[in-house]
């Protein structure tokens, strides 16, 4: 099975997404240039982490006139994984693989610490090899990571179950001191309704190794590869 | 344009460094060429009053590969891989513009990073401020975290750690450090040279503009009612433009197209042209009319004196530019070859053919003018000992948690959460986890610690114990992380070097850092001068920010500084004296005594650290921290920051000490570590084999905080409530509270965006 990580100018967690690809999980992984339309093969794409384009006018609105991105909206309609972390969630909402927005943090500032996750659904590719209710602990780094949809959406992404993961506190509570953004029912991740495409605002590419003292990350990136193992 | 001695006056150029230029020129320079000796002399890229001094420090040794004189010092780490690391500051456009000086304080130094072939890694910061409630203090505060948020957050290097303080002598000045560090292959290195006749010269990045012409020169100057007009002289960054800089940079260093490249900082395109070909013995043609404009109607002069960030003058192999400037068009980025290598010894100007400056490369820096000023210790009476009442029967618990939360010695989590901390995966301890930083290198099971200290009221109150202590205090944080001290940049900050009470402060604290550094074997591998900190004649207090980077053979070695469970023994490493001039203590309690600061005994301080290494290679230790700012009693407070507290009995410990200087005394050469019962003896054993004075004093607890002595307690107090005020402290204290509301807990804290 096959990465395929896409650099977009200004992504910065390309290489943390790779690393882990390559050298945790041991699968294949390959860099994906953005003026490119060829996903040389990959089974999942990873838009990773950064500032792509600047975030400049808003955060993934350039990124969505992207070359790459035709062939990763043709990869998802025909079922293939995708997966946006961080500033590639905000990309993904931009291109419309997955519904909302995300706004600026409540409290206006870029903000970089540990949070805790719940983990709402395991019937994902990207959660299956997690429990449901299993409690990540797992860091964010953005200023831009505020959910927002209307009620009816929201409502129609709980009633799918798209919403992967939530901000909790360290006993799985769902408080609005845990939710460290202001975004709407502490969503953290969701998934498109036919479960291929997920994004989330934290990085689990960051604690993916027990080194770097957390390795609660891992859990979703095992699930990938045994998701594509069973394909 | 007519030169007038008003114009050279204000270009910042006495009459006797005009008659120098006329010399070298054999003629009157022309508007352009003044322009450029202006910056080329101005203190900031000249050293010319640093000079003299800057020659004490030792620069070489086994593990240095580059010393000062380059973009940034390289060390050996091991298996081909090297270090490179410097430390700037960008003093005056932060004071100005705090969000865009200090944006480009960032840019700046890892400019200076990658120029050398380095991936930079991480980035520390250094940053004074005044008192909070000084005028502009908050915005201040706020605008510089985030200026260095929004640079290095964007460009995607992790701010680490770094330290910020707060003092009056401030006010009217702060001080922005930045440290930045990269690693690459030793054959990977790249220096700033224009070597190779005929080989082209391209300029890449950001195009050129009307930004930061003769920033050198206003970082040259002390500040003054009128300061606020200098601020069109602050440059704008764009982070987004050099992600994609340094990219095409390591992609280009990656063939082997190109055989010299420099970054455009201070002073631009002239300081990089010149210190190119000055390094190679070269010359420089170069066509300016090529060079991409922002705006048009620019001059000359403004091209080789415009500060416009994100800019870098390459040297290609001949016949190799296409590829060079396909790399950078590849990511976006404007590539123009705009001249070539010469080599009759002048960097030539042409503006559309016509040669508009000539100027000889080597006498702008053989002949540049060098300063021995004057120097003389101020008269003031400072005594041995802090001279205070014996105040033994006082609340000591009340003490340490005014203490705790004091701007200086309070959580700064406020400030660096702000910043991506853990981008690039590597990042295996960050802020307030040890007393450095801990960051790994892939792929080669090493790691390195980095951290930058200074105390600049022990500088002030005697520069040559200050200077030492900087040093020494580095060494110790690297060492209790579980690093061995390998090398040092320095980043020296200081007021008007005119006077001569600033001049024998900066050679004081040279003499005192270099003495650190041949006894702990840290030789200065690069670094930067500031001078000129001051407002209407008000210096900051003598700051020579030190930053250090060491190396964890083994990436797995350290412990953190936090105790981790209960019922571990804890043991004191050092000796305590009556050491209170220049602490937190003092400076809170008695704010206007005047005593001398903690000595510093190096080769303590050596066998100290050979100790730490011996103990963290052995496994022994569960929690080790250095004591620094606040004494013993305020690093057991950080130590059971995350829960764990501890039950102290001192009745044996220093009993010649009062409880004062025992608790928040300053004693320099000491470390708390704590570890399982089973290892206390061998720790024990280890420091008495290495001639380290080391007790155990207590043992961790679960939440309680209990100092004893002869049976009573002095401080007594729970983890919760320590924690508590620590980590509120800072957002209360930006949202206008005293150190008093924080402690009963009553406050607002900072509002979202804070007004100018």
């Amino acid at each position: 099975m096959k990465f395929g990580i896409v650099i977009l100018p200004g992504s910065n967690c390309d290489h943390d997404a790779w690393h882990v690809a390559k050298n945790v999980v041991s699968a294949e992984a390959e860099l994906l240039w953005h003026k490119e339309t060829d996903l040389k093969g990959a089974d999942c794409v990873i838009i990773p982490g950064g500032f792509a384009y600047g975030d400049y006018l808003r955060a993934g609105a350039l990124a969505k006139f992207a070359p790459i991105m035709e062939p990763i909206r043709r990869h998802a309609a025909n079922g293939g994984l995708v997966f946006g972390i961080c500033n590639g969630f905000q990309v993904l909402t931009e291109v419309g693989l997955l519904p909302g927005a995300l706004m600026r943090n409540e409290h206006l500032r870029f903000l970089s610490r540990d949070v805790f996750l719940r983990t709402e659904e395991t019937d994902t590719p990207f959660t299956s090899e997690l429990q449901r209710g299993q409690i990540l602990r797992v860091p964010i780094a953005h200023g831009e990571g505020n959910y927002y949809a209307d009620d009816a959406t929201l409502d129609e992404l709980e009633r799918n179950r798209q919403v992967i993961f939530r901000y909790c506190d360290g006993e799985g509570r769902m408080t609005s001191e845990a939710n460290p953004n202001g975004s709407a029912r502490n969503i953290a991740g969701i998934c498109n309704a036919s479960r291929n495409v997920l994004g989330m605002m934290p990085h689990p590419e960051r604690c993916s190794e027990e080194l770097l003292g957390n390795a609660d990350g891992l859990g979703i990136f095992k699930s990938i590869v045994a998701s594509l193992a069973r394909v | 344009m007519q030169i007038t001695p008003e114009l050279i006056a204000s270009h910042g150029i006495t009459e006797d460094e005009y008659q120098r230029i006329e010399q070298i020129l054999g003629r009157a320079p022309n508007y352009t060429e003044l322009g450029i000796f202006s910056v080329m002399w101005s203190e900031h890229c000249s050293y010319k009053s640093s000079r003299v001094h800057l020659r004490n420090f030792p620069t070489s040794g086994p593990r240095v590969i580059q010393g000062p004189g380059e973009n940034a010092g390289i060390i050996d780490i091991g298996d081909g891989w090297v270090a490179a690391f410097k430390m700037e500051s960008h003093n005056h456009p932060s004071f100005i513009e705090p969000y865009q000086g200090a944006a480009t304080g960032v840019g700046g130094i890892l400019r200076d990073i990658f120029t050398m072939g380095a991936r930079p890694i991480a980035c520390l910061d250094s940053l004074r401020f005044g008192e909070l409630d000084a005028p502009r203090m908050k915005y201040l505060v706020d605008g510089v975290v985030r200026g260095i948020a929004g640079y290095g957050n964007c460009i995607g290097i992790p701010t680490v750690g770094g330290e910020t303080s707060f003092h009056s002598s401030y006010n009217g000045n702060i001080l922005v450090n930045v440290f930045a560090l990269g690693v690459t292959k030793k054959e990977k290195i790249f220096k700033g040279t224009a070597s190779g006749v005929g080989n082209p010269v391209i300029y890449v990045g950001s195009k050129t503009g009307r930004d930061g012409i003769h920033g050198a020169t206003m970082a040259s100057a002390e500040f003054d009612e009128a300061s606020e007009e200098k601020r069109p002289t602050v440059q704008v960054g764009d982070p987004f433009t050099e992600k994609l800089l340094l990219e095409a940079c390591l992609e280009i260093m990656d063939t082997d197209a190109i055989v010299g490249i420099q970054d455009m900082g201070a002073a631009g395109l002239t300081s990089s042209s010149f210190e190119m070909a000055g390094r190679a013995g070269t010359g420089v043609k170069m066509n300016l009319d090529r060079v991409p404009m922002r705006e048009s109607g620019m001059t000359p002069y403004e091209i080789m004196l415009s500060e416009s960030q994100e800019r870098m003058l390459i040297v290609a192999k001949r016949g190799r530019e296409d590829e060079v400037v396909r790399v950078f068009e590849k990511w976006d980025l404007n590539a123009a070859v705009v001249g070539e290598v010469t080599d009759d010894g002048f960097v030539r100007l042409f503006w559309h053919g016509e040669q508009v400056a000539q100027i000889p490369v080597e006498p702008i820096s053989t002949e540049a003018p060098v300063y021995q000023r004057p120097m003389a210790a101020p008269e003031r009476k400072i005594s041995d000992s802090l001279d205070r009442q014996r105040v033994d029967d006082a609340d000591f618990t009340g003490t340490l948690l005014e203490l705790a939360a004091s701007p200086n010695l309070c959580s700064k989590h406020w400030i660096y959460e702000q910043y991506d901390t853990t981008v690039r995966t590597n990042t295996l301890a960050g802020p307030e986890q040890r007393d450095a930083a801990i960051v790994r290198v892939k792929g080669t099971g090493r790691a390195l610690a980095i951290t930058s200290d200074v105390n600049p009221v022990y500088c002030f109150l005697d520069p040559y114990e200050g200077g030492k202590q900087a040093v020494a205090e580095a060494a110790r944080n690297v060492a209790v992380s579980g690093g061995r001290p390998v090398a040092i940049t320095d980043c020296l900050n200081f007021g008007s070097p005119e006077r001569p009470d600033i001049m024998w402060q900066f050679a004081e604290c040279i003499r005192g850092i270099s003495d650190a550094c041949r006894a702990l074997e840290t030789p200065v591998v690069s670094g930067n001068v500031s001078f000129y900190n001051e407002t209407e004649g008000r210096a900051v207090y003598p700051t020579p920010s030190i930053g250090m980077a060491g190396i964890l053979e083994d990436e797995t070695a350290g412990c953190p500084l936090h105790f981790d469970a209960a019922n571990l023994d804890v043991i004191i490493l050092g000796g305590s004296r009556d050491e209170l001039g220049g602490s937190e203590w003092q400076q809170r309690f008695m704010p206007d005594a005047m005593a001398k600061p903690p000595r510093v005994d190096l080769e303590e301080e050596r066998k100290l650290v050979e100790l730490l290494l011996s103990l963290h290679q052995n496994r022994l230790l569960r929690s080790a921290h250095d004591l620094a700012n606040g004494g013993l009693a305020i690093a057991l407070a950080e130590c059971a920051m995350k829960g764990f507290g501890v039950h102290l009995d001192l009745t044996n410990y220093s009993s010649g000490l009062d409880a004062i200087a025992l608790l928040f005394g300053e004693s320099q050469g000491r470390a708390i570590v704590a570890c399982t019962n089973d290892r206390t003896d061998a720790v024990l054993a280890r420091a008495a084999s290495l001639g380290v004075a080391a007790q155990q004093i207590g043992k961790t607890t679960n939440a309680s905080f209990l100092i004893e002595r002869n049976g009573t307690p002095l401080v007594k107090t729970s983890t919760q409530e320590l924690a508590r005020v620590w980590r509120s402290a800072f957002a209360l204290l930006l949202g206008g509270d005293s150190v008093e509301e924080v402690i009963r807990g009553v406050g607002e804290e900072a509002p979202e965006v804070m007004a100018h």
